[in-house]
């Protein structure tokens, strides 16, 4: 880390105009891509959303900067510094510059600690939005239900994970589905269940994600706020038909759900959706199979099986 | 002083000793690496299969169970009998020439760690071949999916697995045991700290993780096999275990192990860029300290593999802070790699385009890991596509390009014939194209929702697949020229010189290839500090005679 041997000054007007040029282009550029990354992501149909996609969009703008800063150096140096043809000799040996390497110690440090910031503070909304933990320890957020007193959770889903398979149990209403119908704006408390292995909740559109862990009932609570059709995709490998465990959530106004619910009340029960047993039963006809899978469970006996085919839209 | 002599009529070693129990570290070295990539082919082989099936929505190609069991493979393979073996093929070639230390510290047990390789490589191979085929529970094998046996068979493709993975486990430590003994022990006279090569410094880094990490993998993984097999219930929470107690276990290790890689391709691009870009590396002492600040950050970032499993808010906020710490000694050395290429006199030789790029994919990575360390944003992306880009980013895009630099840069030595330029540049560019095209597509994928490990996915996913898909066949063929390379100039590629490159180092003031012993008794004084490019110093006591000496050999070797 000793500092360079005397040198003619390096940095004239010019060259300072230029790397000020460099930097307000490279800023704009940032401010651009953080604006481009909300398109990256899928609809925001929760509370959560919005939150996640700011802290997303801070970091690709930063994230570009850094890259950008960093690329045009190495372009800088390949279009500049590049040896003659048949110059066999040494550069200037500058071994450091111990201003320098504090000055890059400390710009990172502060960058990231900007994010963390940020992050902390989005981790803490989304605490309050809906808890996703299962050791809550002195947590006074759990102990309200993670709302303030007139937010608390109106509806309560029970979710069995299985392989593979979803079903979702509405016990106040004693209705069962294997497609996911939510009441928009309306704060939901899932009951996460697993009857065999890890699963994971994972809806994109709510940007929201939670392991369901065998031998644990999880609360999980999350609020959508936009009307459509949505795919919850398990998100932690379960085996042969990981990939074929998705359904539909259905995000409906209070209307709608409320007939949903009553209609389903009075339909009977029959075999919801997995695709899974579908493909297992069309599997033994096959004379080269593949290799060994546990059988799927039996498809969930619901009010509702829902769909897996209708256009979704995240 | 007296020089090392050069018999004229040395006996030419043998081929075969490559295929015998040798306790020459150079043999070793090799061994590990030509092994690596036999085992590279197969893992490459697989990934072409997965993009193959991934070209499409609907799981078409291949059976799900095949599918499973191939990405599980893929994984594994790659990065126990790929990146680890190579890896340590370096440690092995680099450490005692760099060091001017005759061999290893316990030759026999480098040379028993090197053996366990193709035994557990080829118990993983031929879980291909039993009943029910291979693990498919992927690489971390998260129970229960990896107890549940649909066979019920004492030897299944899961049970190889975690064999394989103890032994894996086992190898290593015996290696990381002998790497950090040679470094503390066996340097030359005059090789104080500050004077030691980075590569050495960063081999230090990653064998103190392997030995602080790796009992928590071995013992989780046997545990695991427990399960499988004894019926115990660790982690099955039919009879009271716990699955999230695995996770810990598996991730104490195996993000460290992240570090284990990148660590000793951080050292390659230190060495490297000096070299090519005519300068000293720019901050020497605070480059090799950082290595270590890395170590002690890392070994307390576990937790960010499994944020969505239900940890306490407090854990999350203490994992994803320590994640982001990270960042600041790695951009410490990537901002001093810049510095040494900034005014040098750059040679855009095939080891520094693999270096440039490798830097590049780098950054690129560091990025989308502190988005994927931030708790809101890991939520959101984890066990998606977005984690498959990144982490392709950091061992494809920058340490296997760290890897392919290097083999350029020190094939010279350790051969002793030149590979080819031009067939090196080609492989660059195919690798470099290859690499971006492949797993840039993920990072869109990932933010969409689709997740990892799926063998069929919703038609929105199709245009970024055929893409990815597209990249990793021009990667399947960029491997093309490289064999090419690597097989003719083996063959019969220009005689090297002891220093092509016009490096500086101890290994360079070896004659190409070294004698068995290195330096033998004649071990120079190093008396500077390395990367002394310009600064007229020489590194060691008398260097004008012993490199006289060695040009000496060589034109004795020419006109004979």
């Amino acid at each position: 880390m000793t500092s360079a041997s005397p040198q003619k000054p390096r940095f004239t007007p010019v060259s300072m105009l230029g790397l000020a040029v460099l930097v307000l282009l490279l800023i704009a550029l940032s401010w651009w891509m953080g604006q481009q990354a909300y398109h990256w992501l899928p609809v925001q149909a929760s509370t959560a959303a919005p939150l996640v996609d700011g802290l997303f969009s801070f970091e690709t703008a930063i994230g570009t900067f850094v890259f950008g800063g960093v690329v045009s150096v190495m372009a800088w140096v390949l279009l500049m510094h590049r040896a003659e043809k048949y110059d066999e000799t040494d550069a200037e040996p500058i071994e450091g510059n111990t201003k320098l390497e504090v000055i890059w110690t400390a710009i990172p440090f502060v960058l990231v600690m900007a994010i963390a910031v940020y992050a902390i503070r989005v981790n803490t909304s989304l605490g309050v939005l809906g808890p996703m933990e299962h050791i809550h320890q002195d947590n006074p957020v759990e102990e309200v239900g993670g709302y303030p007193g007139d937010r608390l959770p109106t509806e309560n889903v029970e979710v069995i994970a299985r392989q593979w398979s979803w079903e979702f149990r509405y016990p106040d209403q004693g209705v069962s589905s294997t497609e996911l119908h939510l009441q928009v704006d309306q704060p939901v408390r899932f009951r996460l269940v697993s009857e065999d292995v890890l699963h994971g909740f994972f809806v994109p559109a709510f940007r929201l994600k939670q392991d369901v862990v065998p031998g644990r009932a999880i609360n999980f609570n999350l609020t959508p706020t936009r009307e459509g059709r949505y795919r919850l995709r398990d998100s932690q490998f379960s085996g042969t038909w990981f990939a074929a465990n998705q359904v539909d959530v259905v995000v409906e106004s209070g209307e709608t759900h409320a007939a949903w619910l009553k209609q389903a009340a009075a339909l009977p029960l029959q075999s919801g959706i997995s695709d899974a047993v579908e493909e297992y039963s069309k599997r033994a006809q096959k004379t080269n199979p593949g290799w060994a899978t546990v059988p799927p469970a039996p498809p969930p006996q619901v009010n509702v099986p829902g769909s897996n085919n209708l256009p979704h839209d995240a | 002083m007296t020089l090392a002599t050069f018999p004229d009529s040395e006996p030419k070693p043998s081929w075969s000793r490559y295929f015998s129990f040798n306790t020459d570290a150079k043999v070793i070295g090799i061994q590990y690496i030509v092994l690596a990539f036999f085992f590279f082919l197969i893992g490459g082989l697989l990934a072409m299969i997965i993009r193959g099936e991934l070209i499409t929505p609907q799981s078409d190609l291949v059976d799900r169970t095949v599918y499973n069991g191939i990405y599980t493979m893929h994984g594994t393979i790659m990065l126990f009998l790929f990146i680890f073996p190579v890896l340590n093929g370096f440690n092995n070639l680099l450490i005692p020439t760099m060091i001017g230390a005759p061999d290893m510290a316990f030759p026999r047990l480098n040379a028993v760690a090197f053996w366990l390789v193709p035994i557990f490589g080829s118990l993983l191979i031929a879980s291909f071949f039993v009943p029910g085929g291979p693990a498919y529970s992927g690489w971390w094998s998260y129970p229960p999916v990896s107890i549940q046996n649909p066979l019920g068979h004492l030897v299944s493709g899961q049970g190889m697995w975690l064999t394989a993975v103890a032994l894996s486990g086992v190898s290593s430590i015996m290696g990381a045991v002998n790497f950090v003994t040679t470094i503390i022990r066996m340097r030359a006279p005059g090789m104080t700290w500050f004077r030691m090569p980075v590569f050495c410094w960063t081999a230090l880094a990653a064998q103190s993780l392997q030995l602080i990490g790796l009992p928590a993998l071995t013992g989780g993984a046997i545990m695991l096999l427990f399960d499988l097999l004894a019926g115990t219930t660790f982690y099955d929470p039919v009879g009271g275990g716990d699955p999230v107690l695995y996770q810990h276990f598996f991730w104490f290790y195996s993000h460290p192990a992240v570090y284990v890689i990148i660590l000793p391709v951080f050292g390659i691009f230190s060495e490297l860029f000096p070299v090519y870009a005519r300068k000293p590396l720019f901050g020497y002492v605070y480059v090799s300290l950082a290595s270590f600040i890395i170590v002690g950050l890392g070994l307390i970032v576990w937790v960010h593999h499994f944020f969505t499993s239900g940890v306490p808010q407090w854990m999350r906020n203490l994992f994803m802070v320590n994640t982001m710490l990270i960042s600041v000694p790695t951009g410490v050395k990537v901002f001093a790699w810049l510095g040494t290429l900034w005014r040098g006199k750059i040679r855009l030789t095939t080891p520094m385009l693999f270096c440039l790029g490798g830097l590049f994919n780098f950054v690129f990575a560091g990025i989308t890991g502190v988005m994927l360390a931030t708790v809101p944003v890991d939520i959101h992306v984890s066990n998606t596509y977005f984690v498959v880009g990144h982490f392709h980013y950091v061992i494809y895009g920058a340490a296997v390009m760290g890897i392919f630099a290097a083999i350029y840069h020190w094939f010279p030595k350790f051969i002793g014939r030149m590979p080819y330029e031009g067939l090196g540049k080609l492989h660059f560019l195919l690798t470099f194209v290859g690499a971006n095209l492949n797993f840039l597509p993920m990072h869109p994928l990932g933010l969409m929702g689709m997740p990892r490990r799926v063998s069929s996915y919703d038609p929105e996913f199709a245009f970024w697949n055929v893409l990815a898909s597209l990249g990793a066949f021009l990667l399947g063929v960029s491997i093309i020229p490289f064999l090419l390379n690597m097989i003719s100039a083996w063959v019969r590629g220009p005689k090297a010189t002891h220093n092509p490159w016009n490096a500086i180092g101890l290994e360079w003031l070896l004659p190409s290839p070294p004698a068995e012993d290195n330096f033998g008794e004649h071990v120079p004084v190093v008396i500077s500090r390395p990367y002394g490019y310009g600064l007229g110093k020489p590194l060691v006591e008398h260097q004008a005679e012993l490199e006289q000496a060695l040009r000496a050999a060589e034109l004795q070797e020419v006109s004979r």
